[in-house]
C-alpha cells in the first residue's frame, strides 16, 4: 500500500503558503504547501467541527482552521495545545516537480 | 555545546523570565537554578489568601518540580547562592557546589525590613514575605491569642485581615495618621479604617515602636509615648528592600537595587537581572506587573532577539482583602495645577476620585466599587483626553460606552459558577475558574486559549479580565501597555505601520525581515493585519497576497459552516429592479440554492454554494450587471437607505440617490474591519444611520453626518460629527473620514472602539476644523480607490485564481479521473 503513490500534480500547482484538495470516494485530502515548499498532506476536515483545512491559512508548519480557529499540525495532524484532536495524515513527497500523494493514511491518530 | 544559563533565585521573576525564554527559544541554554527556599515556584501575590486559609500552597503553587524536569531544568532547591565569581564565570551555593555560566540571572528579589528596636529577634517576630513566614504565623495563631502587625500599608493590612481571619485578635501599629499614605487620599483611607474596624481589627495610629519586650518570646510592645500592648506574635510588614547583597559582593554596581539598563543587563552585560531587586531608572519595584514585563524583555534578550526594551512601568495597587475594592493610581494627591472629580457616597461606601491636569488622568483612587479601575489605569497610561466625556468620566465605563447587558451590577465575584460569562462558545464563570487555578494562567491570552471564552465576538472581554483579577489576585491585570500585534514579534500595530511608511516597506516578507519577526512567516493575525497594511500604504503598487487573507475575503465568499458558501451580489443604495431580481432567481434555481434570505443590509443572499461553482455563478450574475458585495470582507459593505423624498411624505431629501452615490464611490475599498454606511430621509431615521460607521441623515438644512455607530456586538449610537449643505459635502466628508478611519485604525478595530480610543474631538480635528487635511484625505481616499473598484468576482468568472476553485485532482477506486 505504502508504495502505492498518485502523482497529484506539479508542485507550482500548490500555491505557497497554501493548500490544494484532492477528492476521494473516502473523503477529501488536502495537500499543502509551506513557505518552505515542503509539503503536507491531511484528511481536509478539522478534528473540531469538520472544518475544511485546505480553506484555512497555511503558516510555519501549521493551518488554522477557517472556522473556529484551530491551528492544526501539519506533519501529524495534531491540534496545537490547548485544544485537544487529531486528524488524519497522509504520506507526500516531492520527485522533481512532481507532488506524489498515498491514499494509504499514516498511522498515529485514530482521526476520522 | 549549549551555552549555559544560572538563574539565582527560583520566584515569580526568575522563573517567568525562564517560562518566556522556553516560549521563543527552548534549545538556546543549559539552564540552573537555584532557590534558597524549599519550594518549587509559587505565587507570592497570593501569601495573603493563603495566610487567610482561603487558599492552599496547592493553589498557590505555580511550577511543581515535575515542571522543571520536563523542561530539563536543573533545580537546587533550598540552595541559596553564595558567591558569584565574574571572573571565573561561576557562581557558588551555601554547600560549596558550584556551578558554571555563560550567562547569569539574578532575580533575588527583596528582603522585608526589620526596624532597628531592642527586640526585633525575639521569637514570635516576624516577618512577611515568604510560605515559611505564613506557616510561623498559622502556628502562633493555633497557640496564641494576640498579634500586632506593624505597618500600615498594603503588606500589613493583608497580613492582619489574614491573622483575624484565623481567630486572632490583631491590632495594627502605624506610624501615619492615615493608613495606606502611599496609596490613597485621606477620604479613602477613612472608609478603610472604617470598614476594616467594623471587621474587628484594632488600629493604633501614630504610634511609633520604640522596643519590643519578652524574654524568650515576644510579651509585649513599647512605644514612644510610654503606652504598651500585649503581643504574643508582633509581624512587622514596614516595608521591603530590594535584596542586593550577593550581586553588591560579587561587584556589580548597585544602588537601591542592582542597576539595570533596558534589556535588563547590570554593568556586566553577562550578568542579567529581573524583578524586585532591581533599580531602573532610578525605580525599583515591588509588584508584580512589571515583573513581568521586564520577564518579558530579559528572555527576548537572552535568546537573542535583541529588540525587546524595558521602558518602566506605570504601576497600581489593589488591597488582597476580600470584601474590600480599592485602587489607586498614579498622583492622586495632586496639586494647584490639578483638579479633582470626585463622586462619594458614603452609605454605599463607595468612593471615587480623579485627578485631572488638561483633561487628561493623571491619578485616581476608588474605594467600595473598583469595576471599573483597568479603565481609568489606560485612559490615565494612555493620557487620553477626557473632554468628550469629562461629565460622565465619574459614573464608570459602562455609563460612558453604553451597557449592552454586561452591566457594572453584574459583579463577577457575585455570579454563580453557572453564570455564562461567553455567549459566543457557552463558557461559564465555573469552567473559567477552573481553568484559572488549575492551569494557573495569569494573562486575558491564556484564558482565552484555554476556555475559548472571549476569544470570539470579544464582549465578554472585560467580565473574563475582571474574573481574572479575582482568582489570581490584584495586580495581575495590569497588561503590557503597548500590546504587539502577536505573538510574532514585539512591536505594536502602531509601530509596524510607522515602520511600513517610514522604510518604505512594501511586501510582507520585508516586513517580517526588517522588524525581526520570531516567526518564518507569521501567524494568521500578523499575516492579515500586514496585508491590510501594506495595501493602505501603497495603493497600485502593492501586490496583494491572497495566501495572508482569511478565506472568505480569498475566495470572495462566506465560507459556511459546512463548508459551503453563500453569496451576495450588491445592491446599490438598496435599490434593485425586476431584471435584477430575475436573474438571482434564475441562479438560485440553476444552482439549486437551498437558502435564499434577505440581509440586515438591504440585499439577498443566496446560500450552500461549492465552491467550485462560485465563477460559473458570479458569471451568471454579472451577466445581469450584478457585481460582488463584499458581503465576505473588511471592506464597505452596505449603504442602507430609506426611499427619501422621492416617495415619502416626511423626506427632506434624495437619500437613496444619496445612498447610491456613497456606494458608487465607496465599493470595492478595503478598510480595517467591515465597513457600513446609512442614509436616512428624515430625522425619523429610517434607514438606522445612527448605528452605522457613517451615518447620514438628511433635514431640510441639508445633511447631518454621524460617525462611530454599530449596532453588533455592543450597540453604539454614533456620535454627531457635523451638519453639512450639499451633496457633495457629504461625499468629501465620507471619502475623508474613511481615509482616516483607514490610516489611523488598527486592524479588526471598527470604527466604533477607534473613535472611543483617538477620542471625536480627533476626528473632528481631522475632519471638520481643518479643510486643507480633510481635502487630502478625501483625495488619498480616491486614489486608493482608482485601483480597487474591479468586480473580483468578474475577474474570477473570466478564469483569473483558478485554482481557488477547482480541485487539484479527483481519485476514484485509486484511478485518476480529472486532473486540472
Amino acid at each position: 500500500m505504502s508504495d502505492n503513490w498518485i502523482e497529484v500534480g506539479s508542485l507550482n500547482d500548490i500555491p505557497q503558503q497554501g493548500a490544494r484538495v484532492v477528492q476521494t470516494e473516502k473523503g477529501d485530502i488536502a495537500v499543502f504547501r509551506t513557505v518552505d515548499d515542503e509539503l503536507f498532506a491531511l484528511r481536509d476536515k478539522c478534528p473540531h467541527r469538520g472544518g475544511p483545512l485546505s480553506q484555512g491559512i497555511v503558516h510555519g508548519k501549521r493551518v488554522a482552521c477557517p472556522l473556529h480557529d484551530w491551528k492544526i499540525n501539519l506533519a501529524n495532524g495534531e491540534a496545537v495545545a490547548p485544544d485537544e484532536g487529531c486528524t488524519t495524515s497522509f504520506p507526500v513527497k516531492l520527485e522533481g516537480e512532481r507532488v506524489m500523494l498515498s491514499l494509504a493514511a499514516n498511522k498515529g491518530c485514530a482521526g476520522n | 555545546m549549549k551555552e549555559k544559563l544560572v538563574v539565582i533565585g527560583n520566584g515569580m521573576a526568575g522563573i517567568r523570565t525562564v517560562e518566556e525564554l522556553l516560549k521563543v527559544a527552548p534549545d538556546t541554554y543549559d539552564i540552573t537554578v537555584f532557590g534558597a527556599e524549599p519550594y518549587g515556584n509559587y505565587n507570592r501575590i497570593m501569601l495573603s489568601p493563603l495566610l487567610a486559609g482561603e487558599k492552599t500552597i496547592d493553589d498557590i503553587m505555580l511550577n511543581d518540580e515535575q515542571w522543571y524536569v520536563d523542561n530539563g531544568i536543573t533545580l537546587h532547591k533550598g540552595k541559596e547562592v553564595t558567591e558569584i565569581d565574574r571572573v571565573g564565570r561561576r557562581v557558588v551555593a551555601v554547600d560549596g557546589s558550584s556551578e558554571k555560566y555563560d550567562r547569569l540571572l539574578i532575580a533575588t528579589g527583596s528582603t522585608p525590613f526589620i526596624i532597628p528596636v531592642p527586640g526585633n529577634d525575639l521569637e514570635g517576630v516576624v516577618s512577611f514575605r515568604d510560605i515559611h513566614d505564613v506557616d510561623r504565623m498559622l502556628q502562633a495563631a493555633k497557640q496564641h491569642k494576640h498579634a500586632v502587625v506593624i505597618g500600615g500599608g498594603l503588606l500589613g493590612l493583608e497580613a492582619a485581615n489574614g491573622l483575624m481571619q484565623q481567630g486572632m485578635s490583631v491590632t495594627v501599629v502605624h506610624l501615619m495618621d492615615t493608613l495606606l499614605e502611599r496609596q490613597l487620599d485621606k477620604p479613602a483611607a477613612e472608609m478603610l479604617k472604617k470598614s476594616l474596624e467594623e471587621r474587628g481589627l484594632n488600629f493604633l495610629m501614630g504610634a511609633q515602636t520604640e522596643a519590643i519586650v519578652g524574654k524568650e518570646r515576644v510579651e509585649k510592645i513599647r512605644f514612644k509615648d510610654g503606652t504598651e500592648i500585649y503581643a504574643d506574635l508582633v509581624v512587622m510588614a514596614v516595608g521591603i528592600r530590594a535584596n542586593t547583597a550577593l550581586a553588591k559582593k560579587a561587584g556589580i554596581h548597585c544602588e537601591r537595587g542592582i542597576v539595570v539598563n533596558d534589556t535588563m543587563q547590570t554593568f556586566d552585560p553577562r550578568v542579567y537581572a529581573v524583578g524586585e531587586c532591581v533599580q531602573h531608572r532610578g525605580i525599583t519595584y515591588g509588584l508584580v506587573a512589571p515583573l513581568f514585563e521586564m520577564a518579558k524583555v530579559c528572555a527576548n534578550h537572552l535568546a537573542q532577539y535583541g529588540i525587546g526594551r524595558y521602558q518602566g512601568t506605570v504601576t497600581s495597587t489593589k488591597l488582597k482583602v476580600t470584601g474590600i475594592d480599592l485602587f489607586s493610581a498614579g498622583d492622586f494627591h495632586g496639586d494647584e495645577n490639578t483638579e479633582e472629580l470626585v463622586f462619594q457616597d458614603a452609605s454605599r461606601g463607595v468612593y471615587r476620585k480623579l485627578v485631572v491636569q488638561n483633561n487628561r488622568i493623571k491619578g485616581a483612587v476608588m474605594y467600595g466599587d473598583t469595576l471599573d479601575s483597568n479603565w481609568y489605569f489606560d485612559l490615565m497610561r494612555d493620557e487620553t483626553d477626557i473632554s468628550d466625556f469629562r461629565d460622565k468620566v465619574l459614573f464608570g465605563q459602562a455609563h460612558h460606552l453604553g451597557d449592552a447587558g454586561h452591566g457594572e451590577e453584574q459583579r463577577v465575584a457575585a455570579m454563580s459558577d453557572d453564570t455564562e460569562i461567553c455567549g459566543c462558545n457557552g463558557v461559564c464563570k465555573g469552567d473559567i475558574v477552573k481553568a484559572i487555578t488549575e492551569k494557573k494562567l495569569f494573562t486575558l491570552d491564556d484564558v482565552r486559549a484555554h476556555t475559548k471564552a472571549s476569544s470570539s465576538c470579544g464582549s465578554c472581554t472585560g467580565l473574563v479580565e475582571a474574573l481574572l483579577a479575582h482568582v489570581v489576585g490584584g495586580d495581575y491585570s495590569t497588561a503590557p501597555h503597548l500590546k504587539p500585534m502577536c505573538g510574532c514579534t514585539v512591536h505594536t500595530h502602531d509601530e509596524v505601520r510607522a515602520a511600513i511608511n517610514g522604510q518604505e516597506l512594501k511586501s510582507i516578507p520585508e516586513v517580517m525581515k526588517t522588524l525581526e519577526w520570531k516567526t518564518p512567516d507569521g501567524c494568521p493575525k500578523c499575516r492579515m493585519a500586514l496585508n491590510y497594511y501594506l495595501l493602505c500604504a501603497w495603493p497600485g503598487e502593492y501586490q496583494d497576497a491572497s495566501q495572508s487573507r482569511f478565506i472568505n475575503e480569498r475566495a470572495h465568499a462566506n465560507i459556511q459552516k459546512d463548508g459551503s458558501y453563500s453569496v451576495i451580489p450588491r445592491m446599490w443604495g438598496g435599490d434593485t429592479t425586476p431584471a435584477e431580481l430575475r436573474a438571482i432567481a434564475e441562479v438560485a434555481e440553476k444552482y439549486k440554492v437551498k437558502t435564499v434570505h434577505v440581509t440586515g443590509g438591504q440585499r439577498i443572499a443566496l446560500f450552500g454554494l461549492k465552491k467550485e461553482e462560485l465563477p460559473a455563478v458570479w458569471d451568471d450574475l454579472n451577466n445581469a450587471g450584478l457585481v460582488s458585495g463584499h458581503a465576505y470582507g473588511k471592506a464597505l459593505r452596505t449603504v442602507k437607505t430609506c426611499v427619501g423624498k422621492e416617495w415619502c411624505r416626511f423626506g427632506t431629501q434624495d437619500s437613496t440617490r444619496m445612498g447610491i452615490e456613497l456606494e458608487k464611490m465607496t465599493w470595492g475599498c478595503w478598510t480595517p474591519h467591515k465597513f457600513k454606511l446609512a442614509v436616512s430621509g428624515c430625522p425619523r431615521n429610517c434607514a438606522e444611520a445612527t448605528i452605522k460607521d457613517f451615518g447620514v441623515v438628511s433635514v431640510d438644512s441639508g445633511w447631518e453626518l454621524h460617525v462611530g455607530g454599530n449596532g453588533g456586538v455592543k450597540v453604539r449610537a454614533t456620535d454627531f460629527l457635523c451638519h453639512v449643505k450639499t451633496g457633495e459635502e457629504v461625499k468629501e466628508y465620507c471619502a475623508a473620514f474613511m481615509q482616516l478611519y483607514r490610516e489611523n485604525a488598527h486592524y479588526l478595530e471598527r470604527t466604533a472602539p477607534w473613535v472611543e480610543r483617538v477620542g471625536l474631538s480627533y476626528i473632528k480635528e481631522h475632519i471638520v476644523e481643518d479643510e486643507e487635511g480633510r481635502k487630502k484625505l478625501a483625495e488619498r481616499f480616491l486614489y486608493s480607490q482608482k485601483f480597487s473598484q474591479q468586480d473580483p468576482w468578474k475577474e474570477r468568472a473570466q478564469g483569473a485564481e483558478k485554482h481557488e476553485f477547482e480541485p487539484l485532482l479527483q481519485v476514484m477506486n485509486e484511478k485518476v479521473l480529472v486532473n486540472s
